[in-house]
């Protein structure tokens, strides 16, 4: 090949967790890695519900605890099932001396993530949108932007969800709406103390709400709540599926969760102190495109990797991002980087949790379409109505209350209903634990 | 909850041109113009006497929404240049 100008060994294409996570992976190595962000700064354009996982972001920052702006340590989760006007609740809570995870603000974290980057050699480059790939004899060689072209031997993708880019080279089909939910947060301002009161919490303290039903009862869409330093984020995602009619909008879906009985006294007197939307991929294993060709690889949200049973996708995106980084650094040992050099990124992420969980709930989704007027709207309204009945005093024997409850449960759903509802839970277990 | 009222909350810098081109003529045969709904921002109003689409890119949060679900799969969307669009501090 004929040498260039603006020509470097990696280019990395967005500088969220998963770009940052390979530029300072190549930087270690000693080669140079060049960061393009469209943003003003990094974390100027992404938007998350709110956890980043320590295991995962120490892979790269060994020592962020000490120095990384982070809002509060979570240490209770509280699995919330809204009904129209009432709600049960299941909560789990434990200090664990490293925490779990950080509550933190984009703006502020991926902002530190991307200068300590640059303490260690990467280039940042800002305020500029990477338009398309350069692709030489089937092999990707830059990167053309709004004002220059650059090339490189390798271009790692980490342009978020909606990855135009993987999609111009055909490493990955179009995203269809089922296969990715629009969130909407709002971040609420609200006094330290208040915050620690309503969620009985101490200072540095977090509590995650993770809400079901409510104004997204019978859809296919998840609530959330997260604590802050002195605000709160409360959103929502739902499959875009969802709005492809003449329903509420995202953001009247939200005000609905927010005047809940059991949320707006969390919420009371705050002050929306910024809006945001975003899309979350949803598609999972089925939906993964294919993660690396001659030149390229592709990392984080733009390869899908979203563990959406267990709200993780920043701890995929830097594993994803570092394993990229490494497979680079080894492509660049060899100066070899054909499809073949570049695949090693699949075969060892394949080895790590985050294909491995992705291929164990391959399913869910499927079954979710399926049975989403039953499994998120039935059986959640049961939910409640079960402890309704049981914390019922009333006059009337216990007996004909269970019995009642039982038989308006059969009658409802039908045995044929029954059934199939317990056949399908039996079949997504089996394909989560068994094969 | 004001759409408008959230979306001031916001630092925008908008570009002249937009970066969100629907094809007018899929908007006016579209059956659920399903982008009006489901856009967080309310960029996309259906104007019934122009038989237009109106955009209002300026308020865009860029998250992609509309081109997905566009029944038609015609709405030309790009990110807006480099300096332009939406940011958020927090996120």
């Amino acid at each position: 090949m004929s040498k260039r100008e603006n020509k470097t060994d990696v280019i990395i294409v967005g500088a969220g967790p998963a770009g940052i996570a390979a530029a300072i992976t190549v930087a270690r190595a000693g080669f140079e890695a060049i960061v393009i962000e469209r943003g003003t700064f990094a974390g100027s354009k992404n938007v998350f519900g709110g956890a980043v996982y320590t295991e995962s972001v120490k892979e790269i920052f060994p020592d962020f605890e000490t120095s990384a702006p982070l809002e509060r340590k979570n240490i209770e989760h509280k699995f919330t099932i809204l009904g129209e006007d009432d709600s049960t609740v299941i909560s789990y809570r434990k200090s664990h001396e490293t925490p779990v995870s950080y509550t933190v603000m984009r703006g502020k974290f991926d902002r530190w993530m991307a200068e300590e980057a640059k303490k260690e050699g990467v280039i940042l480059v800002e305020e500029t949108v990477v338009r398309e790939l350069i692709v030489e004899n089937e092999k990707v060689i830059g990167v053309k932007t709004e004002l220059e072209d650059y090339y490189a031997n390798i271009v790692i993708l980490a342009d978020g969800v909606n990855s135009l880019l993987a999609k111009q080279i055909g490493l990955r089909e179009d995203i269809k709406p089922k296969d990715v939910a629009v969130s909407v947060k709002e971040v609420i301002k609200l006094d330290k103390q208040k915050i620690n009161d309503r969620f009985l919490i101490n200072d540095d303290e977090g509590c995650i709400y993770e809400l079901f039903g409510g104004s997204m009862l019978g859809k296919l869409g998840l609530g959330f709540i997260y604590t802050n330093k002195d605000s709160v984020s409360i959103g929502l995602g739902i499959t875009l599926d969802e709005l492809d009619g003449t329903g509420l909008k995202p953001y009247e879906l939200l005000e609905k969760i927010k005047q809940h009985p059991t949320i707006a006294p969390l919420i009371k007197d705050g002050e929306v102190i910024e809006y945001s939307a975003h899309l979350i991929p949803e598609g999972g294993y089925k939906k993964m495109p294919t993660l690396s060709g001659a030149g390229v690889m592709v990392t984080g949200d733009a390869a899908m990797l979203v563990n959406n049973m267990h709200w993780e996708g920043t701890n995929l995106a830097m594993v994803s991002g570092k394993i990229a980084g490494e497979t680079a650094v080894v492509a660049l040992n060899k100066e070899d980087f054909s499809e073949n050099s570049l695949s090693r990124y699949q075969e060892k992420l394949e080895g790590t949790f985050v294909i491995k969980d992705l291929h164990t709930y391959r399913n869910l989704m499927d079954v979710m379409h399926d049975k989403k007027e039953v499994f998120m709207d039935v059986y959640f309204k049961k939910i409640n109505a079960f402890f309704e009945m049981f914390t019922s005093v009333n006059g009337v024997p216990k007996r004909q209350l269970y019995r009642k409850f039982i038989f308006g449960f059969i009658k409802e759903r039908g045995f044929c209903g029954l059934l199939s509802d317990a056949w399908a839970v039996f079949k997504l277990v089996w394909s989560i634990l068994i094969k | 909850m004001n759409l408008d009222k959230n979306l001031s909350t916001l630092k925008y810098t908008p570009d002249k041109e937009s970066h969100l081109k629907p094809c007018q003529e899929d908007c006016r045969t579209c059956t659920k113009r399903p982008c009006v709904n489901a856009c967080p921002a309310g960029v996309y109003e259906w104007l019934e006497d122009e038989q237009r689409l109106l955009v209002k890119y300026e308020n865009c949060l860029e998250c992609g929404a509309c081109r997905i679900i566009c029944e038609k799969q015609s709405l030309e969307w790009e990110y807006p240049k480099g300096t332009k669009g939406v940011m958020f501090k927090r996120g």
